[in-house]
């Protein structure tokens, strides 16, 4: 038994060397990071390390739990994401159904290659040029004052309460049209006859769009949605980085920026793996539920 | 096919929506444009819209004279190049060996894989770990930890599964190896998808400046999305405008950003829509067939 192990390794041995630095490689950053999570449990000190640190068991867990700061972060984390989820969402399949609907090829082209063109764009610019337009010599005042709408600059980014409307408006901004692709390639599937049957039988356009595009997309949009909501803890940290200021923070900071000032900009390392580690198992159960309910209701799911 | 009333009212309406879409996108970026050629201290006024009111080269100019924004730029291009390459080699070959059903090994690393995407350590973990292994201040913190991707390799698995066995099977009667399989007959065939996962994984290196923020002090390896960072958060702009004393005042912290931000997209910009064919046609491979 043993040697035919061998046997059967030694005749895939060059299959076997390319595997191997893959395995490697998830070991060393997905899997020793894991084992690192033991440090939410510690008081961990970086000259001790992992080994010699004092355990205190779930004391972390107990300090954030009872901070008012983390109730905040949390609250801001899933305002941005329930905002980002109910507008972003349902526009993308309408902007990909839209799209579909365009006869002329040429311009149907153009939109979409207009459409994905500020995916491209990184955090860093798109920080750059809001904090420009949203100046007080930026182009939305100079409209705002031309048109008379107000007397005075506005200045959106100083201002806590306007911060969850702007990290969603330009989030969707840079990736409502990229996520259409996956719609668009869905429809594109669909059988034609269906649209010719409907056609005959006197269906007219949006009950077309409403009884054939959209439940033949429905597997599709079922597990977008799953996997939003179990990426509603995160929200992007790179656009939080960018756009966060000393005025906004109130309403700016998130669980994933939390853990960053915290572990990294304070050291505090334990505490922040603790709430990372919180974030982490509310994400998964989330996806869990969130999958247990659409199977529920329309069975579909990842699972 | 006629069209019937609804039809074409919803079709223009449907037009009238996708021109206004477009405007959204395009024309706030047709601002920054303008503005990076708009003198500084006249930007200021307010009132630009979509062409310089006081045209001028010298924002461009002044960053360009800046040395230190041809060595960032020398960063990304080479992170970029070396990523995707190492990404491609490496996740690549992890793919081509487990598309092959017999491997031995096979369902613990697909199993392990699975795991990685829903469980990770986060960000603190993983940076004692890249930390430790003395991968700060290091040009290699950009490429080693993202050599592999488990969601690229079932990308590219799940493509070299559909290619079929037969062509394999002549090339290896005629005494190929393996290697010589993978690269004159897979590759080849697999371009379209190999293509995407080229472009994605050479935006995210083109993109990043959170590695350079976590593990990188050293000025000489930032990227030239860190520079930028720097250059438009507080400490970057008044070392900028410092500088900007001596040189010129046709130009404000402002407007040099402006200049940089374009300057920085460029690249981007000019490629994607050559590629766009490939990544269309990629994500369905990876999307929808699943």
């Amino acid at each position: 038994m043993k040697s035919k192990f061998k046997q059967q390794f030694l005749s895939q041995w060059e299959l076997q060397v390319l595997v191997w630095p893959s395995i490697i490689l998830m070991i060393v950053f997905s899997f020793v990071p894991m084992l690192g999570l033991i440090i939410a449990f510690q008081d961990y000190s970086p000259l001790s390390g992992f080994t010699g640190s004092e355990f205190v068991g779930l004391d972390n867990f107990k300090a954030f739990l009872g901070d008012k700061d983390f109730y905040n972060v949390l609250t801001n984390t899933l305002g941005i994401s329930l905002m980002k989820l109910l507008i972003g969402f349902p526009l993308e399949i309408v902007l990909a159904i839209l799209i579909n609907e365009l006869r002329l090829v040429f311009f149907k082209k153009f939109t979409q290659t207009i459409s994905y063109l500020p995916h491209f764009l990184s955090w860093v610019i798109l920080g750059g040029m809001i904090t420009s337009w949203l100046g007080s010599s930026g182009l939305v005042n100079s409209f705002l004052l031309s048109t008379h709408l107000i007397t005075e600059p506005i200045s959106f980014l100083s201002n806590a309460n306007a911060y969850w409307w702007i990290a969603t408006l330009s989030d969707i901004w840079k990736e409502v049209g990229w996520g259409t692709i996956l719609y668009l390639a869905a429809i594109t599937g669909i059988d034609p006859s269906l649209y010719e049957a409907a056609k005959v039988d006197g269906a007219k356009i949006l009950k077309r769009i409403w009884y054939i595009t959209i439940p033949s997309i429905k597997n599709i949009i079922v597990l977008m949605f799953l996997l939003r909501v179990g990426s509603i803890l995160g929200a992007n940290l790179d656009q939080t980085l960018v756009l966060q200021n000393s005025s906004n923070m109130l309403r700016s900071e998130v669980i994933d920026s939390y853990v960053y000032h915290l572990g990294l900009a304070q050291g505090d390392f334990s505490f922040a793996t603790a709430v990372g580690i919180f974030s982490s198992v509310v994400s998964v159960t989330l996806l869990l539920v969130a999958n247990f309910l659409t199977k529920k209701l329309s069975d579909s799911s990842i699972f | 096919m006629g069209l019937d009333r609804g039809e074409k009212i919803f079709n223009v309406f449907n037009v009238i929506f996708m021109l206004f879409f477009i405007a959204i996108i395009v024309l706030p970026l047709i601002n920054i444009i303008a503005l990076s050629f708009n003198d500084g201290y006249d930007a200021m006024k307010g009132g630009i819209y979509l062409f310089p009111r006081e045209f001028t080269l010298v924002n461009y100019e002044t960053i360009l004279k800046d040395t230190t924004i041809y060595r960032a730029f020398g960063v990304t291009i080479a992170k970029t190049v070396i990523g995707v390459i190492g990404h491609l080699v490496i996740t690549g070959a992890a793919a081509y060996a487990l598309s092959k059903s017999y491997l031995l090994g096979r369902k613990i690393f697909i199993r392990m894989g699975v795991i990685t995407m829903f469980f990770n350590g986060g960000m603190i973990p993983s940076f004692l770990v890249a930390k430790s292994l003395g991968l700060t201040n290091s040009f290699w913190v950009y490429i080693i930890p993202v050599l592999f991707s488990f969601y690229d390799m079932i990308i590219l698995m799940n493509f070299f599964r559909s290619l079929p066995d037969s062509i394999e099977e002549s090339a290896k009667i005629d005494g190929a190896s393996v290697l010589q399989v993978f690269f004159k007959i897979i590759v080849p065939l697999s371009f379209p998808v190999l293509a995407t996962i080229a472009l994605f994984h050479g935006v995210y290196q083109w993109n990043d400046f959170f590695v350079a923020k976590l593990y990188v002090t050293d000025k000489s390896l930032y990227p030239i999305q860190y520079y930028l960072y720097q250059l438009l958060t507080s400490a970057g702009a008044a070392n900028s405008a410092k500088a900007g004393v001596y040189i010129s005042k046709a130009f404000t912290t402002q407007s040099l950003q402006q200049a940089t931000m374009i300057v920085t997209t460029l690249p981007i910009m000019l490629i994607y829509p050559f590629l766009q064919k490939y990544f269309i046609s990629g994500m369905l491979v990876g999307g929808v067939k699943e």
